[in-house]
């Protein structure tokens, strides 16, 4: 054999040994070097998960009834990814689907938009979930117009007919309840992005709804309930190979109100009835607010705001217009928990608990002057009549103020007057802060606001904060102003230059304002129903609290919740009764008398203080009507107000009646507990039944 | 092979008598050994890959026919090693007619289509059979054969013998490029110069062909001789992430399965990829994958090792070859194997375009298996030949 061919032959085993070489070095990079990542798409490749949406969970009211409900509806949805690889942006997709739905195209648009991008509308009309969700655009579509939508598939790129799950407002006895349920939306990228990468099977994902605002938001956690997920392992063409783990959706949490719809449905009809009168009255009356409290628990039985709006248009998306209206009318936040308003005359309650931890002899006589002089201002009386010298149940009775002007500066006095210290008394603020006014209630609703007590402190605070401007503003003169008017102008100067020096000092006028629920005194009508049912229980200031419990979806009781006592209010023995007995005066013999004409008090005692506090902004008055009943025995503690209102007496208090009239069931004078919108006459002290197929047992479809 | 009382016969069994009490002594048990360690420890890939793919009907279905191909490869290899050089050159042409017969019967309604090439074919008792893998057999012994023809003592062989040689071996190979089976046209491309280098022939024959190689599937190519899912297959590798093409997505899917493997692998029926049958043909064209992901770096790389073990045992046998016939033979299955397995390992590592050939001694498929047991038969009866020289 020739050498040639054994040449040949070492060639052929150094080609081997080379091919042998490329191959081990190929495998050690693929598996040692770059291995973990092709582990990681190995995992993603082999399951997919399938997820089965948890239905969300009703809201009940206290019997029952279904406040909100679900209901399947045809949503039309477009996905905006698919929109863009259309040859025009897919504007021709957007007109054949306007027409289609018989909308207009720029209200699609306006609602694919992103929030925050350029020319978008505001939230919530604008988009604000995740990027790569199809944007619902059309809910309660035809069956026929869905039907032509997904069999024109070619003239429809990226645009799904779907049924889905949608909130659904039985609304039992007509009761709108709009600010306590809220309503859901898309969740958002934010929320998406600050959960991370949470594993928890009840994680929020991309086309899920989320409670946007009241009860929806608050306990959108119990609500929202867990999906189903099925991981399948799937093989190269998708085609389903086993089930790697199963899991199967629980429905969302019932959340059981201490609404009574039937209550409520009355508050909301005598609340509107009282801006009604108001408007006829020639008041402007543009907002309102009610509320029925349990002063035994803080139970939130009714309550209502003025104006309110449809629940039913968030479902499937809010339309512009309808969005720009609500805001026009401010009806989208609560009068009750987020408005706050000066208090006026029915703080004398509260002025009055303080001149009893003062010493101040509640059954001695004080003298009702037409007005109250302190330095060169003189403060007067509403109309500006004097009663000469009377009790003090007769000064509440009327809504004397100069016998709380005078009380006010003579506490003020005694706490060091003008040159007090700092930390010296401040008697009437801080009788208010006992009850808790001026801070949020802790009612179980969310972004609730915590208005403000005005006192020798928060005087302080705002120097402190306000301080710079008024020395700047001292220093410069209105240099602008003092060209077209230098009397103004010497003024304003003047009075900078005092805020300056000694803006922080608590002055006697501002007591003296502060004592009849004036000055920067501001609160929420939620904060004075609890006050006044803290001064029907003895002192308690409960934590108002809109839900009762939570159930499952199949009826067992998840959480009860338990009232909260935030505060007991320190006051000498015989105080609350003594403004039970006063109160119950008002009413009998008072400022809150005309409204329960015909009323049969002697049966059920009402005592109440009205009050129409001035709002110097714009002249104006807020009508206010407070109270509680039965006065022998407190149960409810109901709250009326009505802004621009003009009195409280006149605008608010027929409304606390009518409210009165439904929950003992008063007609024609004559009491009638079985005619109480409240079965049985009073709050279910028992939780509603809910079946174990979900549905509940209401009074009105009993088992 | 049926026994006759042929005179050739009688040498054959003369010959098995002379070597019975050292037959075994003298196999080189290193190679048997090595070959054997392949086989019988792939199948538990097999079984692995296997088991899901008959859904409801017995999950060791292939498992079991795997093992049955295995003892009928070693009952094959045992005969062929034992065939006397003078018979086997006797029949060289016989079994070249049948090959080429075998090739042809795929063109009949026997013949079916798998995976783009017609190049099986329906033999009784549902089996498929790929008669080209018996062809690269019948290619070997033919071209030794001619190669080594009269002049064993010899320089090199004469032109008319290499092109004939050559003609002999492009009848089968252009059957095969018809069934457009591309990796076994490589592989018998491969034989066929490798042993006519070996041969001693002029190194313009050897320099001719690897051009003129190059250069045909470059016009094929151009010419769109190569039909479009030929080009597909071939070039995925280049462009994995373009998963377009089923070609590229089988490369993907494999090199994800490998790559997850890491050093020690997900365990043996745990790999992800392959019980999730994301890789298409694991028990067979892409075994390898489903060792690289089960058992890791060191299973793929053990099983690399085995088979340069195989390569390493066929090289020293050529070598030692005491005439030319018995080298050229060694030298064409050395050169099958290797390239067989580099191509196959190669695309299962996205390396090498994606060609249906199966990993000798390792994938499922009788045939293959066949073919794969003859060639170690072959080299074990090229060594017992030489051991027998004085």
């Amino acid at each position: 054999m020739s050498d040639r061919s054994h040449l040949r032959l070492v060639v052929l085993g150094v080609l081997i040994i080379s091919l042998v070489g490329t191959l081990m070095a190929r495998l050690f990079y693929l598996q040692l070097v770059v291995g973990d990542e092709y582990a990681a798409q190995a995992a993603s490749n082999t399951t997919r998960e399938v997820i089965t949406p948890a239905v969300r969970g009703l809201i009940l009211d206290q019997r029952g009834r279904p406040l909100v409900a679900n209901r399947t509806s045809l949503v039309v949805s477009v996905d905006r990814n698919a929109l863009t690889r259309e040859p025009d942006e897919g504007l021709a997709v957007l007109d054949r689907l306007a027409e289609a739905l018989g909308v207009s195209r720029e209200s699609i648009e306006q609602k694919l938009m992103p929030c925050g991008s350029e020319g978008a509308p505001p939230l919530p009309v604008c988009w604000d979930g995740s990027p790569y969700q199809p944007v619902p655009i059309a809910k309660d579509v035809a069956t026929e117009t869905a039907l032509s939508i997904m069999e024109r598939r070619t003239d429809f790129p990226g645009v799904t007919a779907q049924l889905a799950a949608v909130r659904e407002y039985p609304g039992p006895f007509e009761a709108n309840v709009a600010h306590i349920l809220g309503y859901v939306g898309p969740v958002t990228q934010e929320q998406l992005d600050t959960q991370g990468d949470s594993t928890d099977p009840a994680r929020l994902r991309a086309r899920d709804l989320v409670g946007r605002n009241g009860l929806e938001a608050q306990y959108d956690a119990q609500l929202r309930g867990i999906p189903g997920i099925t991981t399948l392992a799937v093989d190269q063409v998708g085609r389903v190979t086993g089930t790697v783990s199963e899991s199967e959706a629980v429905a969302g949490n019932y959340v059981v109100t201490n609404i009574d719809a039937h209550l409520q449905s009355v508050v909301e009809t005598a609340l509107s009835d009282a801006v009604e009168r108001a408007r006829e009255d020639g008041e402007l009356a543009d907002t309102g607010a009610a509320v029925v409290v349990d002063v035994r628990t803080g139970a939130v039985l009714a309550m209502a705001s003025y104006p309110t709006y449809d629940p039913q248009l968030w479902v499937g998306g809010i339309s512009t217009r309808d969005y720009d209206r609500l805001l026009r009318d401010r009806a989208l936040s609560s009068t009750v928990t987020q408005g706050t308003y000066a208090p006026g005359s029915t703080f004398k309650a509260v002025t009055t608990v303080a001149a009893a931890r003062e010493g101040y002899d509640l059954g001695g006589t004080y003298p009702c002057p037409a007005d109250y002089t302190v330095g060169s201002q003189r403060f007067r009386n509403f109309e500006s009549s004097g009663f000469g010298p009377i009790t003090l149940q007769r000064a509440l009775e009327v809504s004397c103020n100069t016998v709380f002007y005078r009380i006010a500066d003579e506490m003020w006095l005694k706490g060091g007057g003008l040159y007090a210290p700092q930390g010296a008394p401040d008697p009437i603020a801080e009788t208010a802060s006992a009850f808790r006014m001026g801070e949020a209630t802790g009612i179980d609703l969310p972004n609730e606001a915590s208005g403000l007590i005005s006192g020798r402190n928060e005087k302080l605070r705002v120097w402190e904060q306000r301080r710079d401007q008024w020395c700047s503003d001292a220093k410069e003169g209105y240099s602008q102003l003092r060209e077209e008017n230098p009397k103004l102008a010497e003024y304003y100067t003047a009075l900078a230059k005092e805020n300056c020096l000694d803006g922080f000092r608590w002055r006697n006028g501002d007591a003296i304002n502060a004592s009849i629920g004036q000055g920067d005194t501001s609160i929420t009508p939620l904060q004075l129903a609890m006050t006044y049912a803290a001064i029907a229980n003895g002192g308690t200031v409960y934590q108002p609290q809109v839900a009762k419990a939570v159930l499952s979806s199949r009826g067992e009781v998840v959480q009860e919740f338990s009232p909260t006592v935030r505060a007991e209010v320190p006051a000498p023995e015989g105080t609350f009764e003594f403004l039970r007995t006063a109160m119950t005066g008002v009413t009998a013999e008072g400022t809150g008398r005309f409204p329960f004409e015909g009323f049969p008090l002697d049966e059920i005692p009402i005592a109440s203080k009205t009050g129409s506090a001035q709002v110097f902004s714009d002249n104006s008055t807020t009508a206010w009507f407070a109270s509680f009943a039965p006065a022998d025995d407190p149960q409810y503690a109901v709250v009326m107000m009505v802004t621009r209102g003009g009195t409280g007496a006149v605008t608010a208090g027929p409304g606390v009646r009518a409210i009165y009239d439904a929950i003992f069931g008063v007609v024609d004078g004559v009491v009638d507990p079985t005619r109480s919108v409240l079965i049985g006459g009073a709050p279910s002290r028992t939780l509603p039944i809910v079946r174990p197929d979900g549905t509940p047992i209401t009074p009105e479809a009993p088992r | 092979m049926s026994v006759s009382e042929s005179a050739s016969t009688r040498r054959f069994i003369g010959a098995r008598q002379e070597g019975r009490q050292s037959y075994w002594r003298r196999l080189d048990w290193l190679l048997l050994g090595s070959a054997l360690l392949l086989s019988v420890g792939s199948s538990v890939f097999v079984w692995s890959a296997s088991r899901s793919d008959l859904a409801g009907d017995d999950p060791q279905y292939f498992l079991n026919r795997h093992l049955v191909n295995i003892v009928i490869g070693l009952v094959l290899a045992f005969v062929v090693s034992r065939l006397d050089y003078r018979l086997l050159r006797a029949y060289s042409p016989v079994i070249y007619g049948l090959a080429i017969i075998g090739i042809l019967l795929v063109y009949t309604p026997l013949g079916t289509t798998i995976a783009g090439a017609r190049a099986w074919v329906q033999v009784p008792g549902g089996f498929t059979l790929q008669p080209s893998e018996f062809a690269k057999v019948a290619i070997v012994l033919i071209l030794a054969v001619i190669l080594a023809e009269k002049r064993d003592a010899e320089a090199e062989p004469r032109d008319r013998d290499v092109a004939l040689a050559l003609g002999l071996a492009a009848i089968p190979i252009g059957l095969v490029l018809l069934q457009n089976d591309t990796g076994t046209v490589l592989i018998m491309c491969t034989i066929v110069i490798t042993m006519v280098a070996v041969s001693g022939a002029r190194t313009r024959w050897v320099a001719g062909l690897l051009v003129g190689g190059a250069t045909a599937a470059v016009v094929a190519w151009q010419l769109g001789l190569v039909k479009d899912y030929q080009i597909a297959r071939l070039t995925s590798f280049v462009n994995p992430d373009e998963a377009a093409s089923t070609a590229a997505y089988n490369a993907n899917q494999a090199r994800i399965a490998i790559g997850g493997g890491g050093m020690w692998g997900r365990g043996l029926f745990q790999g992800p990829q392959t019980q999730g049958n994301f890789v298409p043909v694991n028990e067979s064209d892409f075994i390898f994958t489903v060792i690289g992901e089960e058992a890791g770096f060191v299973g793929a790389a053990i099983t690399i090792i085995l088979l340069s073990i195989v390569l390493w045992r066929g090289m020293r046998i050529a070598m030692g070859a005491g005439e030319l016939y018995g080298r050229l033979v060694a030298a064409g299955v050395v050169a099958w194997l290797a390239f067989q397995t580099f191509e196959n390992i190669g695309m299962n590592l996205g390396i090498m375009p994606i060609t249906g050939v199966p990993l000798p001694f390792v994938s499922y498929g009788g045939t293959s298996m066949f073919a794969s047991w003859i060639a170690l038969g072959l080299l074990e009866n090229v060594r017992l030949h030489r051991e027998q020289q004085p």
